[in-house]
């Protein structure tokens, strides 16, 4: 699942902290990231196209963008994070134009893959929760075996809905 | 120093709406987790309420005094010298940064721990343990409710590093002993992850140690 070097054993983490109390955990926070991230790679352009860049005011989003690629197990995108975080110290444009550049490559790359996991593990849960279902319907099958009363009562309630959607239908 | 700033709090215990400091209360932890960035805070939130922890989340220094009811405003005719449980309360610090003199700054201000970004389960658990261990020794009655605040601000002070602070419970404050167990290894190779957290086993002493 995890490609080499873009995403890390931390993205591994936050699946496991996914269970069926929380099934969207990792799907809600790549969202969040990928928005957040976004935004703060917007800002870091608009500094860094500034002629005379303002690193102080640029270093909260630095660290901020640093932080958070870290929390989400964005390896290499995080690596050009710190790039980025140590030219701003060094106050050298150029450095950090080539470290921005970086970034935003490695954001382009990860996004893709972070949309693939998440529809994988959409398709997986759903598949899941079918299969919970039919395991159910299969349950209330064997409910009506044992329990002929059962059958007959369940009979009459499901050709009471199947006429009610003929009337309806008929409408 | 920040940490001077926020160091002797007058207790507004009026606000504390959310809380009852009182005895019968569970033996719950609290945090107060303070981030600017948002997928941090979603992170530190689930790790948290995994571990059983209450968790508050709010995204930067001055909500968090707020939530506290420590608005400076409010506190600015009031001297900052009255003793508080506040003090008492152990601070976490949590960083993408792992400079040896913040960190090193970090804990000399008062800090509890210092933990290393990205912030791992087994890194939460940990310092839980430890925070209700520490609690349940100084403690004389059972219950209390202990907050943990733990925060990533960059205005704070010039410094990045993110500060988490816990109080323990009213009737009877535990002084903050030194940091337990380790954090993560990034900060040096030698670093090992020992199993049993002592007082002065500290990663970030050791570091010191094989550094100087």
């Amino acid at each position: 699942m995890l490609e080499e070097g873009i995403l890390d054993s931390q993205f591994t983490q936050l699946q496991g902290l996914q269970d069926e109390s929380n099934p969207n955990f990792v799907a809600e926070v790549v969202t969040l990231f990928i928005k957040d991230a976004q935004k703060i790679i917007n800002h870091l352009s608009y500094y860094m196209s500034q002629e005379v860049v303002d690193f102080s005011e640029m270093d909260p989003y630095v660290h901020q963008i640093k932080g958070s690629t870290s929390s989400i197990g964005a390896r290499n995108m995080t690596l050009a994070c710190s790039d980025l975080h140590q030219a701003s110290d060094a106050k050298n444009k150029e450095m950090c134009l080539q470290a921005l550049n970086k970034i935003n490559h490695e954001y382009c790359r990860l996004q893709v893959k972070l949309h693939l996991i998440v529809q994988l593990q959409n398709t997986i849960f759903t598949m899941e929760t079918n299969e919970r279902l039919r395991g159910s319907r299969y349950a209330a099958m064997s409910m009506q075996r044992r329990f002929p009363r059962f059958k007959v009562l369940f009979g009459f309630i499901s050709s009471f809905l199947f006429f009610q959607l003929l009337i309806t239908k008929h409408k | 120093m920040a940490r001077n700033g926020t160091g002797s709090w007058r207790r507004r215990s009026e606000k504390v709406d959310g809380f009852e400091f009182s005895a019968a209360e569970s033996e719950e932890v609290h945090v107060l987790a303070v981030d600017d960035s948002l997928v941090d805070r979603k992170v530190i939130e689930r790790l948290l309420r995994i571990t059983s922890c209450k968790v508050t989340a709010v995204d930067s220094g001055r909500r968090a005094l707020q939530f506290l009811g420590l608005d400076e405003e409010k506190n600015s005719s009031v001297g900052f010298d009255e003793s508080s449980t506040f003090k008492q309360i152990p601070v976490v610090i949590m960083s993408s940064e792992n400079v040896l003199t913040r960190i090193d700054r970090c804990l000399e201000e008062g800090a509890e721990d210092f933990i290393v970004k990205p912030v791992k389960l087994a890194d939460v658990k940990r310092l839980r343990d430890y925070m209700t261990r520490e609690v349940k020794m100084g403690n004389e009655e059972s219950g209390g409710v202990n907050k943990r605040k733990l925060r990533d601000s960059f205005d704070l002070s010039s410094s990045p590093p993110s500060i988490s602070s816990s109080p323990s419970s009213l009737s009877s404050p535990s002084s903050p002993s030194p940091s337990p167990s380790p954090s993560r290894s990034p900060l040096s190779s030698s670093l090992s992850a020992p199993s049993s957290p002592t007082s002065l086993d500290s990663p970030i002493r050791r570091l010191k140690m094989t550094q100087h």
